[in-house]
Order: C-alpha cells, then sequence, then structure tokens
C-alpha cells in the first residue's frame, strides 16, 4: 500500500438508545470490511446469549462491561476505519441530556457531526439538542441522516418535509455546511451503498459524502498561532547553543525569515529555523508539530505564544465565555479554577453567570444562576494573568479552555470563549 | 504550489509527538513503558523525533516476566546503547521470591497477571508520575474509551467510569502525591497505521516480526513457540512452521500466525487483508469478555 494524501476525518456521533446509531455505526465499520472476524464471533456469542435474533450490531460499540450489561454507551468511544480514500477516526457518545458533557468532549476535536433523525418521529428536541452542541462547538460541516427510511415506504414527502423543519429552526444556529442524507442503517441504504428504493434522491450515500468532502479549509490557515509547550537545549557539543521552541502549529503557516512577537513580552524576533527531526523546512503549518528557533535570544518559556507580528491575538484578563459544566459538584461562584488555554495555564474566577441556556428549546435563562453538571451558558470570567485568546468563532484553539478544580484536580469545565 | 494539508500519518505523528511534549513538560519523572514489541518501538522513536536535537529527556522501563523471547532482550539492549537513555528493569521473578504474587499453575498458566504487581511496584519505587505506554484504542474494547492521559489512583487503579474530560488539545496532568499518569501518544493509531509507519520511517522491529520458521505447538487457536516454559500436555505435538508474530508478549502466551510475511511491504500486505484483531492470538485476552477491563482496572498496561 502506498503512503499517500489520504487524510484524516475525524467524526462525532450522538444518539440516544433506539434512534438506530449504534446500528448506523456498525453498518458503516461492517460494509467498510472494518471489523474483524474474531470481533464478529465475539458480537454472535453475545447476540446469542442476550436471545437476539442475528447480529445486534450495534454492540461494535459498546466498550466497557457496564454499558454491556444495562445496554447502553455512558462515555465518549472511539471508532477506526479506513477506506482507499481516507482514514475515519469516530467519536461515539450517547445522545441523552445527562451526557451532554460526553457530546461536547467528542464534538470538541471534529471535522464533522452526524445527526440522526428518525424519519417517523422527524425533528425532536434531541434533534435540536444536538445541532446546539455542533453548532455550539462550531464542528465544521453536519451531516443530517434521515434514518430509518425502509419504515417510511422510502417515502420522499417525508424526507422533504424534515429537511424543511430541520431548516428552519437550525437558521438560528451557526451551522455552515449542512447536508441531509436518506439512509436505512438497519437495511444499508445510503450508507455505503446507494439505494435502489430511494432513486429520488440524487445525493451521494454517506460514505462517499465523507470521503470525498472538503476539509482542509476546516483549520484556520490564516492567522498564525504556536504555544511553546517545552525548551529544546541539547547538552550535546555540536547543539552547543542550539535553543528550539517545540509546540505545535495551532492555526496558521510560519515560513523561515517571518518577522514574529513574543507574547506576552512583546519582544520581536525573526523565524532563523523551523525544524522538524533532523530536517529544516521551508515553511509549516498547522497541525504539525515542529521546533521554532529565532534570530535573537530571548527569555522564552512554556506557555508563551510567538505569533507574527502583524497578526496578534488579543491579550486579555476578563473575557465572556460559553462554558458547559462537566463535574458533579457544581460552580462556585467566585472560586478559584486554574485555567488551562493553550499551554498557558493560570488561576481563573468566574465572576458572574449571564445566563444559561435551556439546549432544547434555545431558551435564556437570566435568573437561575447554578452551573451543575451537563448546563451551558454564558459566563464572565477574570484571569490572574492575560491569556493570548481569540474568539472561538476564529480560532477553536485558541479560542477554547478548560477549568480545573484545584481541591480535585478533575476538569470541571469546557469553555469557548466569545 | 504546496498542499497545506498533512496526510493521515503525519496528522498522527504530528498528535502523538504534541502528547510527548506535553508528558515531558507537565511531569517530573515520566518513563516509557518498554516491552520490546512494535508499539513501544514506535513510542520510542516517537521520543526520539519529538526532542531531537536532545536524547529522549526519559528512561525505559521495562517489565520482564522472565519468559522472553531471547530475541526480544538483545533488541532492547542495543536500541538503549544507540539512543543514550536509561533503563529501568522490574523484574516479575523478584516480585515471585519476595512472596508478592505467586506462580500461576496448570497448562495456560502465564506471568502475564503477575506484571501489574511488578509495575505498579516499579512505578511506587521509582517515583514515576507518568507511564507513556503503546496502547492503542483499536486493539481492544475496554482500551477504546481510554484517554491521551488516563489518570490512576494511589492503589494504581484505572477508574473507567469516572475519567476526566478530554477536549480539543487541552490536557491535564494534574495529580496528587502517590497517583500517576498513564500516557497513550498513539491511541488514535490501528495496527495497519502502526505498521505503514514503521516502513515509511524504516524503523528496526524485532525479527520476530517477520516470518521465519520454528517450533510451535497448536493450543488456542494460535501457534504457540516452544521454549524452556512450555509444558507438552498429551496430544499436543511439537511442530516445525514458518510462523511471525503480530504482537509480542511473555513467550509462553504469545501465539504466531502462519505467515510469509518476511519483509516490511509484505507485512503491510498482509496486515491490510487480515479477518482477526491481532489479540486474537493472545490468550490472555480470551480468558473472559471483560479480561482486559479488569485487568486495567487494577493497574495493568
Amino acid at each position: 500500500m502506498q503512503i499517500d494524501n489520504n487524510q484524516l476525518l475525524r467524526l462525532a456521533t450522538a444518539g440516544s438508545v433506539d434512534d438506530g446509531k449504534s446500528t448506523l455505526i456498525g453498518r458503516l465499520l461492517y460494509d467498510s470490511k472494518s471489523i474483524f472476524e474474531d470481533q464478529i464471533a465475539a458480537i454472535e456469542n453475545t447476540s446469542k446469549k442476550k436471545g437476539y435474533d442475528g447480529v445486534d450490531l450495534a454492540l461494535f460499540t459498546d466498550g466497557l462491561r457496564d454499558e454491556r450489561e444495562q445496554g447502553i454507551t455512558i462515555d465518549v468511544a472511539y471508532r477506526y476505519f479506513t477506506t482507499p480514500k481516507r482514514k475515519f477516526i469516530i467519536a461515539d457518545t450517547p445522545g441523552h441530556i445527562q451526557y451532554t458533557r460526553n457530546m461536547v468532549t467528542g464534538a470538541s476535536t471534529a471535522n464533522v457531526a452526524i445527526i440522526l433523525i428518525d424519519a417517523r418521529k422527524g425533528v425532536i428536541e434531541q434533534t435540536k439538542r444536538h445541532s446546539y452542541i455542533a453548532s455550539l462547538l462550531q464542528i465544521p460541516h453536519v451531516i443530517v441522516c434521515v434514518n430509518k427510511m425502509d419504515l417510511v415506504e422510502y417515502s420522499e414527502e417525508v424526507f422533504n418535509n424534515i429537511v424543511s423543519d430541520y431548516e428552519s429552526f437550525s437558521s438560528k444556529l451557526l451551522i455552515k455546511d449542512v447536508r441531509f442524507i436518506p439512509i436505512s442503517a438497519l437495511v444499508g441504504d445510503n450508507v455505503v451503498n446507494a439505494s435502489e428504493q430511494m432513486p429520488w434522491f440524487k445525493g451521494s450515500p454517506l460514505l462517499n459524502t465523507l470521503e470525498t468532502m472538503h476539509i482542509s479549509s476546516d483549520n484556520n490557515k490564516i492567522d498564525a498561532r504556536f504555544a511553546v509547550q517545552t525548551v529544546l537545549r541539547p547538552q550535546k557539543d555540536e547543539f552547543i547553543d542550539y535553543r528550539g521552541y517545540a509546540g505545535r502549529i495551532l492555526s496558521g503557516i510560519y515560513r523561515k525569515g517571518d518577522n514574529v512577537t513574543i507574547l506576552p513580552s512583546g519582544f520581536t524576533s525573526k523565524i532563523k529555523t523551523i525544524d522538524f527531526y533532523d530536517q529544516s523546512l521551508e515553511e509549516a503549518f498547522a497541525p504539525m508539530s515542529v521546533s521554532i528557533t529565532l534570530e535573537d535570544d530571548i527569555d522564552i518559556s512554556r506557555g508563551d505564544m510567538i505569533v507574527k507580528t502583524n497578526n496578534s491575538p488579543e491579550p486579555s484578563q476578563e473575557f465572556d465565555a460559553m462554558i458547559c459544566w462537566l463535574n458533579n459538584k457544581q460552580a462556585q461562584p467566585r472560586a478559584k479554577y486554574s485555567i488551562l488555554h493553550t499551554s498557558n495555564e493560570q488561576k481563573a474566577m468566574i465572576k458572574d453567570v449571564v445566563y444559561k441556556v435551556n439546549i432544547n428549546t434555545y431558551e435564556r435563562n437570566e435568573e437561575d444562576k447554578d452551573f451543575q453538571m451537563n448546563d451551558i451558558g454564558r459566563v464572565k470570567l477574570r484571569t490572574t494573568k492575560p491569556l493570548m485568546i481569540d474568539s472561538y468563532r476564529d480560532n477553536r484553539l485558541t479560542g477554547s479552555f478548560i477549568l480545573i478544580d484545584e481541591g480535585t484536580n478533575e476538569t470541571v469545565a469546557a469553555g469557548m470563549i466569545i | 504550489m504546496s498542499k497545506y494539508y498533512l496526510n493521515y500519518l503525519d496528522e498522527l505523528e504530528a498528535e502523538a509527538i504534541f502528547i510527548l511534549r506535553e508528558v515531558w513538560a507537565q511531569f517530573q519523572n515520566p518513563v516509557i513503558l518498554f516491552s520490546g514489541g512494535k508499539d513501544s518501538i514506535v513510542v520510542t522513536h516517537l521520543a526520539k523525533k519529538a526532542f531531537y536535537p536532545s536524547s529522549i529527556p526519559f528512561p525505559l522501563m521495562h517489565i520482564d516476566t522472565g519468559h522472553n523471547f531471547p530475541e526480544t532482550m538483545k533488541f532492547r539492549d542495543d536500541l538503549i546503547e544507540e539512543l543514550g537513555v536509561g533503563l529501568i528493569v522490574g523484574s516479575v521473578q523478584e516480585s515471585i521470591d519476595q512472596g508478592r504474587v505467586a506462580e500461576e499453575k496448570g497448562k495456560n498458566a502465564s506471568r502475564n497477571a503477575l506484571q501489574t504487581t511488578t509495575l505498579l511496584d516499579a512505578i511506587e519505587t521509582n517515583k514515576i508520575d507518568c507511564a507513556i505506554g503503546g496502547g492503542r484504542r483499536d486493539e481492544e474494547k475496554a482500551r477504546a474509551k481510554e484517554r491521551f492521559f488516563s489518570h490512576r489512583d494511589d492503589f494504581g487503579q484505572w477508574d473507567p467510569k469516572n475519567q476526566r474530560p478530554e477536549l480539543w488539545n487541552l490536557l491535564n496532568g494534574k495529580h496528587f502525591q502517590g497517583e500517576h499518569f498513564r500516557a497513550f501518544p498513539i491511541s488514535n493509531w490501528t495496527e495497519l497505521d502502526v505498521w505503514n509507519y514503521i516502513k515509511r520511517e524504516n524503523i528496526a522491529i524485532p525479527s520476530l516480526y517477520f516470518a521465519h520458521e520454528r517450533e510451535v505447538v497448536w493450543r488456542n487457536d494460535a501457534w504457540i513457540p516452544n521454549s524452556e516454559f512450555l509444558k507438552l500436555e498429551e496430544n499436543e505435538k511439537i511442530e516445525f512452521k514458518k510462523i511471525r508474530f503480530r504482537t509480542l508478549g511473555d513467550i509462553t502466551i504469545t501465539g504466531g500466525i502462519e505467515s510469509d510475511a518476511d519483509t516490511l511491504h509484505k507485512i503491510v500486505e498482509e496486515v491490510a487483508t487480515m479477518r482477526l484483531t491481532e489479540r486474537g492470538n493472545r490468550a490472555d485476552d480470551k480468558r473472559s469478555e471483560s479480561a482486559m477491563e479488569d485487568r486495567k482496572r487494577q493497574g495493568y498496561f
């Protein structure tokens, strides 16, 4: 097999027990021949024990023992499959409201969200909830799969009505690219193979859509942002003067000779080399992990950011953000949390709750200020030192942060800067 | 005109390097868990690239069951010398001698489960706060839920239902005294990705991965290699077969497959068309439906 230009596509799916999500993933894996015979044998065995007829495709996506026993998915499970065109990572999460935090987690790195609608039920609360999360997390592409078309006689009218319902409520959201596909995960229509039952549908089946959609522009290539993870100072004679700033390019493109500014100090310099292992590169772009050396000797350490001199983020100590609360212990107003933003760690305080959002109805509540697990809303934050922030809408990696409880060390909130 | 996107292998590599550098930045005393298997060799190779031109800034740690393939041990020692990194060895034999664990009895006895105690002891004795492993989420269903940074309590235990959420590229390695982390930089790689990468980077791996002739016995649907530890049952017989190993573990339980793949190119082709998971030949995973999850909860790799 050739090492080729095949890209990696990260997919997020969310769904509840009966909407066929696990069956859809099972179908994708099965029809793309990504399931091994011993896995099939194990699943057949379990299906038989549980008294099912045939193979329950959904079992492929259920990981831990408790879940297998209870028949539910409770965390984020990752699945992998490869076709001749792309490698796929599926972040599979449960769809109930009490698992909002898991959906947010799975969505945070996704290129594409798949939203499933049961053709018999149409747009329901859960559809709105999942779409809200896709919009909040700024997943670049959304594919709405209208599933169980076999149970509505493959009706074009049913499909068109659902599309139009979806279009009308989702116009309030910020979803840039949305497509609709009528499918039957159980029977296999329009998942991998085009459906013979729905000649009226002119679009591509799901897999082909995933294999061909344009994702190269999903990373921000305009605003160059590089957060220093660690400094490389080799104790070797031949590299005695080497001082490399190791990190991952979060967004944008860097070239040798670029004029750069170091934040927060504000010192300026020029890029001397961009190194990747023993190669010296002319240019590098997100999401590459490289090591940058500069023309001038400047004191730079972890948490600092190297940006182009003509394009800087905003150093801010007070800002508004949407947060999702991830922890059992509710948010403590005015308590101190650690905040991790890029490679920079500071302390932060929630100064005020502006509103909470009912993610089923999109209504704002300005009265209830208690942030419990799974709550989403807008807050005002203050940090002990300035962070170099962009808005999440412009830049997913410099616009996001997590809050950490100093008493338990647990990650308690995910934040998106407005 | 240049392209401004990475292919999937470059993206996986960039992600793994990012994670290795986070480990170095967030922990005081990390190690790479080195088994001599291809996954830990790939992690070590990635660490070499992540910190170049510096040497890998932390040692390798080998949990030695005493039931090793001789090839693996030589490979380990050569690699240590080439990289100029330290080696910590945790010995299962010592754990047995000290009475910390008791040897399993019977035909399928193995030292696999005993490793957990030795591993946790070695972590504690050496004050290790992060052990980097080559675990991949595609290997096994309990591993599919692992985090890049996976928390272990002060008993070394994993609580899969109470894991820290991991969002974007923000990794939280904060821990209290006595607790430690496991880090899995190649979580998102599949077996085929690993082989494609070994081929592309031309990484040296033990000869056991290539098809070779050797004495074996058919047991639990796999070819188990003959060794000084093998006890032959009635109606079992030693045969001479051309085989290769898809994973390397304890010599007593690692089964080989019949194969003619004696080059990296042929292995990649073989893996691409393979219809069984690689752990399908590992007797340790076959003990029960949740064998891996149970071992992982207690602190296994």
